[in-house]
């Protein structure tokens, strides 16, 4: 498998890159870890013009934090996540679930900035990242950034706010207090495989209830989704109550219907998922 | 790095061409390649590394895998354009200059952890790294980490047995 021809080129800097993809208009795309664009372009579902490599922009590869946030630097790679002490203490869920990403080898490779923007609704981290209200720092020509939430990012399948000549530099991650509880369920059939479905739970504990929840769905529809009927159901609400929001989880999604389940089934998991995701968020009783 | 010839009209293009320079089991290699080519295709083609095997092409079965910078990856989704200035290490670096096997693949043998052997120079250097990366604490977390190599033969138990005797000699 082969992909079309393209131009190869290497960006030493974010400007640089800017600038490469200023020249070469809007069939051309960002590669980092690769591990998504490389396949669909030897399948050959995506034929850009041009490769900007930004893979080796040292600077886009970190992990630092201030008083209420975790900063990622987009360029950071799965496995860097996943063993980073800063995002282990400010916000596991998310070094958990980037353990959960593919095997051992994609998350070498694979960095968090190139899932979120490649914007794949089977993805794990856009899931977790739109539960944990996470925020995306957006940069365009002349430095100049803006900073897009989580809410406002996913526009469509393979869709993001991202402009054609903008690139995803940092993502920020509100840190989870002590009394947050949190879940990622994945439901698949071997490791390399997408989700067919995935549920993340974040819920504050209160007096042994629930205060709030936080539950969103991966796989089930254009983009991730946030179950906002589970988390209306949820709130405030004793746990004997999980089991009937759950069962509102199909509300507003979409699933498609593919070799690995059908959308029923989807809408199915769903439900499952939800329920026991909010249970583990919750934790013993 | 990159040259793009213009051709008048009528004229085939230029392919677009890189160099690249980078390491391969400690041997300095520069080649013209065409972006398009993985590092797996660099290494069996115009390397004649064929030790790497090609099983699905899409990063999916872990029959590719080498090590890049000391980092496991899977060969057949990483273009060879972007290795320029680092090193790699394939199975053909692994054994020791006298045709010695390493100890993971003397244990592989030993424990039955191959049957028709396609996948197995992918699992040897998915289980150094493995065991490097310390991963194997139990034979669950051998499993876990080893999830990205798959094996048709259904060796995994013998797999798992091998990794499980090298690290537990290299802990003792």
């Amino acid at each position: 498998m082969i992909p079309a021809e393209f131009n190869y080129e290497v960006a030493d800097s974010v400007d640089h890159a800017l600038s490469l993809l200023a020249g070469y208009g809007p069939e051309a795309k960002l590669l980092a870890g690769g591990h998504s664009l490389i396949p669909m372009m030897k399948l050959r579902f995506a034929r850009p013009s041009a490769l900007v490599d930004i893979g080796r922009i040292a600077a886009l590869s970190y992990v630092e934090q201030d008083d209420g946030h975790i900063r990622i630097g987009a360029g950071t790679r799965h496995h860097d996540v996943h063993h980073s002490p800063l995002i282990e203490a400010g916000c596991p869920l998310l070094s958990f679930t980037a353990g959960l990403i593919g095997d051992p080898q994609v998350r070498h490779k694979g960095t968090i900035g190139g899932s979120v923007a490649h914007g794949d609704p089977a993805s794990d981290l856009p899931t977790v990242l739109l539960a944990l209200d996470a925020e995306f720092v957006l940069t365009g020509s002349g430095g100049a950034t803006r900073v897009v939430p989580a809410s406002d990012f996913f526009k469509g399948f393979f869709e993001t706010a991202i402009g054609p000549e903008e690139i995803l530099t940092e993502i920020r991650v509100p840190k989870l207090g002590a009394s947050s509880g949190w879940s990622y369920l994945k439901f698949s059939r071997r490791a390399q495989d997408w989700a067919i479905v995935g549920v993340a739970a974040i819920v504050e504990r209160s007096n042994g209830g629930i205060g709030s929840a936080r539950v969103a769905l991966t796989n089930m529809g254009a983009t991730p989704l946030r179950a906002s009927s589970v988390e209306q159901a949820l709130a405030g609400a004793e746990r004997d109550a999980i089991p009937a929001a759950a069962a509102m989880a199909p509300e507003g999604t979409s699933p498609t219907s593919d070799t690995n389940a059908g959308a029923n089934y989807r809408r199915h998991l769903a439900d499952v998922l939800v329920g026991r995701a909010v249970e583990e968020a919750l934790g013993g009783p | 790095m990159t040259s793009v010839t213009m051709q008048p009209e009528g004229v085939a293009p230029a392919r677009p061409t890189v160099v690249a320079g980078f390491t391969v089991n400690a041997a300095s290699v520069r080649l013209t390649l065409d972006p398009r080519e993985s590092l797996l295709d660099v290494l069996r083609e115009r390397l004649g590394l064929s030790g790497t095997k090609k099983g699905c092409d899409q990063g999916q079965c872990g029959a590719c895998t080498v090590h890049l910078d000391g980092r496991r990856v899977v060969s057949c989704l990483t273009p060879a354009v972007q290795v320029d200035g680092q090193a790699v290490v394939t199975i053909e670096g692994v054994v020791a200059p006298d045709g010695t096997l390493h100890p993971l693949q003397q244990a592989f043998i030993d424990h039955d952890a191959l049957q028709c052997g396609y996948c197995t120079p992918g699992q040897v250097m998915s289980g150094l790294a493995c065991i490097a990366e310390g991963h194997t604490t139990s034979d669950d977390e051998i499993r876990e980490y080893m999830s990205g190599n798959l094996c048709r033969c259904g060796a995994y138990v013998g797999i798992v047995a091998a990794i499980r005797e090298v690290a537990d000699r290299a802990e003792a």
